[in-house]
């Protein structure tokens, strides 16, 4: 009679009643099973629901798989049912923390397909939205990176940093997250009275306040233990996953779709595409780090830069109907590189939209990180690549 | 007449005395804990707690402690019922029971056994550093018993910290008994009124003390036992109400004791700081302040520090506070021979 006798058997690794399965070996036999973790959906360090199934050695990870798809809300096919006006309000929800970068690539779609000319001044306030979101959406990775790692405080400051500028934002867009301030040709309305300078002087205060997070994270010598050397990303593993942004940069690639394939006005403005040497945990918290002050360096040449005039090219059309024909539309989003494929068929809806979204291959790319770290170790690897969920799944 | 009679009785002294200390057991942890709140919010540019008890939320600790009974106590499916509901009472008797010998002043005048303490035992610091390790046997239980993967990572971790880190702290607590000729943490205590206290001569010990009591206390930035980001919340996962309150008091309380121990054996105890000359107030005053500055910096680092990892928490105790605890009762050692 074998001694071996597994009862339960036969369930999803780390799916319901999982738990239960009792192996019980004789004596002689005592043998050692990786043990399957199901990590996520519903786990405080995915902050979303992104599920890694994990088998472990002990804590060592020998094998992880991300599960994806429990937030998926078929954007594409949304996209197909609405005209162009309702997809910029749509495509501001998949990736809440960068809301304004994802409008924009949808009106440049539609404005390319078009061929409409859009007044300098929306475009330049276009860019100054864009970068502010930027910088918004780094602070809260920048926080809970922190956080992840078990540090409670950045998180708190970048809040406070991130009130303000919500602040600044609403002002000029009635919104705090969504704000669906583009419109196809221009914007929603002008900017108030004021906000340059508010603008201006919020720049000031973030430049300081951003040492803060120097002396709390980048220079604390535990957090340097967390993540130096932890998850090294091989840029041709990185290029081949169809990794971007600071993940991308972080292994040393310098591709930023804003200086390689300049829209809006970003070749008239000077900023510097910062990389990393190692392309470890440590390199993307950099490299995120740094790209916010590159930020702030753009926002202030807007400043000097926005002309006075109108923001919406003369009359437009109540129906947009772009010419049959399709486009593709490349923007440096936040997290990385999104794509815009649309194909029009000269109807008020898109026969087909596309999103290439840059969590997707970020996310994609993990397993190579996760094989052979520690557990605790998968914190510092999740949390450095940077990712939304609902950017993920769509 | 009758009155001295009834307070010569030991037994009344004796249920005074412990009557005051689950006084002060059931106090003190709450003071740190709201300290802990309002400290780590101001660190934070938050406010903490601001509504209950009208008075920057004095009493949110009272208020979180009344929504925890009220809560439904769970108890999984799959876990070990008896031993899961007992874990809570292992983690919190052997905390309670340091504070029984914890000295918070002398003893009287002409009546050395008794004082601001609830017993002048003669083995007091081992008793505390011995009956302190027994927390981790809750921890076990609680991991094992609960049925639940992230439950029993945490339990194992804390297991692995506690035997890495009792080490250390047993021997920079040893050091100071060889200066101070004693382990009776009264004599220790009584030992620093006349000469420096022994933080200055067993600096390397104090920090070595204080890194592992955090560690024994899974605190920031040793808190890889419940680090909620990786493993929820450890041994406590499953816990809920109650039985999850005790676990909490059991670890403010442990912040407690070994605040206090750590200001007998390094900081003079209830000793005035010397060069001053203000005794008139009252010795335990000076205990009090001293346990509520290192439990400040405990509070402190928490905010301060991210959390290490488990393997390099275990490398920095053999390594590196092992040898250095050893270097120490060695110049101790040589001291007392020489000198």
């Amino acid at each position: 009679m074998s001694s071996t006798e597994t009862r339960h058997a036969g369930m999803l690794p780390g799916g319901p009643g999982e738990s239960i399965q009792v192996v019980v070996a004789s004596d002689e036999e005592f043998e050692t099973k990786d043990m399957t973790l199901s990590i996520g959906p519903q786990h405080p360090s995915t902050h979303g629901v992104l599920r890694v199934v994990l088998t472990l050695d002990g804590e060592i990870i020998k094998d992880a798989i991300p599960v994806v798809g429990y937030m998926h809300r078929g954007f594409d096919k949304l996209a197909e049912a609405r005209d162009y006006r309702q997809i910029v309000a749509l495509s501001n929800r998949h990736d809440w923390l960068s809301a304004f970068g994802n409008e924009i690539g949808v009106v440049l779609a539609a404005e390319r397909l078009m061929e409409l000319e859009v007044p300098a001044r929306a475009t330049w306030i276009r860019m100054l939205m864009c970068e502010w979101n930027r910088v918004l959406n780094h602070l809260m990775f920048i926080g809970s990176f922190g956080l992840e790692l078990g540090a409670m405080t950045p998180i708190f400051y970048a809040f406070r940093e991130r009130e303000e500028i919500q602040a600044l934002m609403e002002m000029a867009t009635g919104a705090r997250l969504h704000y669906t301030y583009c419109r196809v040709g221009g914007l929603k309305e002008d900017l108030p009275k004021g906000f340059i300078q508010r603008s201006a002087s919020l720049v000031k205060i973030i430049r300081s306040r951003m040492a803060d997070y120097e002396g709390l994270l980048l220079g604390n010598e535990i957090f340097k233990k967390r993540t130096v050397g932890i998850g090294r990303l091989d840029p041709q593993v990185a290029l081949e996953y169809g990794v971007s942004g600071p993940i991308l940069q972080a292994t040393g690639v310098a591709e930023d779709a804003r200086k390689t394939e300049p829209y809006l006005f970003y070749d008239q403005v000077e900023f510097d595409v910062p990389v990393g040497a190692n392309g470890d945990s440590y390199d993307r918290f950099h490299v995120l780090y740094l790209r916010v002050l590159e930020s702030l360096k753009i926002i202030e040449q807007i400043h000097s830069k926005i002309p006075a005039g109108p923001i919406m090219p003369g009359k437009m059309p109540k129906n947009l109907k772009p010419p049959a024909g399709w486009t593709y539309v490349r923007t440096e989003n936040s997290l990385g590189e999104t794509g815009y494929y649309v194909v029009s068929r000269g109807g008020t809806e898109p026969w087909r939209f596309k999103m290439r979204t840059p969590s997707f291959h970020n996310v994609s790319m993990i397993p190579e990180l996760l094989r052979g770290v520690l557990l605790p170790d998968l914190i510092s690897v999740l949390g450095s690549v940077f990712f939304v969920v609902g950017d993920v799944d769509r | 007449m009758i009155f001295e009679h009834f307070f010569n009785d030991p037994w009344v002294i004796l249920g005074l005395k412990l009557a005051a200390v689950l006084g002060l057991f059931l106090t003190l942890p709450l003071i740190v804990g709201y300290g802990e709140h309002k400290g780590l919010a101001h660190m934070q540019s938050r406010f903490g707690p601001m509504e209950a008890g009208k008075f920057h939320g004095w009493a949110q600790l009272i208020a979180d402690g009344v929504k925890f009974i009220q809560k439904e106590d769970i108890i999984p499916e799959a876990a070990d019922r008896k031993v899961f509901a007992m874990a809570p009472a292992f983690a919190l008797l052997p905390v309670m029971l340091t504070f029984l010998v914890l000295p918070f002043g002398p003893g009287l005048a002409g009546d050395e056994a008794n004082g601001f303490f609830g017993e002048n035992m003669d083995l007091s610091l081992f008793f505390v550093l011995a009956i302190s390790a027994v927390g981790v046997i809750a921890m076990l239980m609680a991991g094992w018993s609960s049925a639940n993967k992230f439950a029993l990572i945490g339990a194992i971790r804390g297991a692995a910290q506690l035997i890495a880190y009792e080490l250390p702290l047993v021997l920079a607590a040893g050091a100071v008994a060889m200066q101070a000729g004693s382990v009776s943490l009264v004599d220790i205590a009584a030992a620093q009124s006349d000469q420096l206290w022994f933080v200055v001569p067993q600096f390397a010990g104090f920090i070595i003390f204080i890194m592992a009591s955090l560690a024994e206390l899974s605190r920031p930035p040793f808190d890889m036992p419940i680090a909620d980001s990786e493993i929820i919340f450890g041994h406590m996962t499953e816990y809920t109400g109650l039985r999850f309150a005790l676990f909490l008091l059991a670890e403010y309380a442990g912040i407690v004791a070994l605040a206090a121990v750590a200001t007998v054996l390094f900081l003079g105890g209830w000793n005035a700081p010397p060069l001053l000359d203000i005794s008139f107030i009252p010795a335990p005053f000076w205990t009090f302040a001293k346990i509520g500055a290192l439990a400040f910096v405990i509070i402190w680092l928490r905010a301060t520090y991210p959390r290490l990892r488990e393997d390099q928490l275990q490398k920095m105790a053999w390594k590196f506070l092992i040898p250095a605890s050893l270097i120490q009762i060695l110049a101790t050692g040589i001291f007392k021979v020489a000198f």
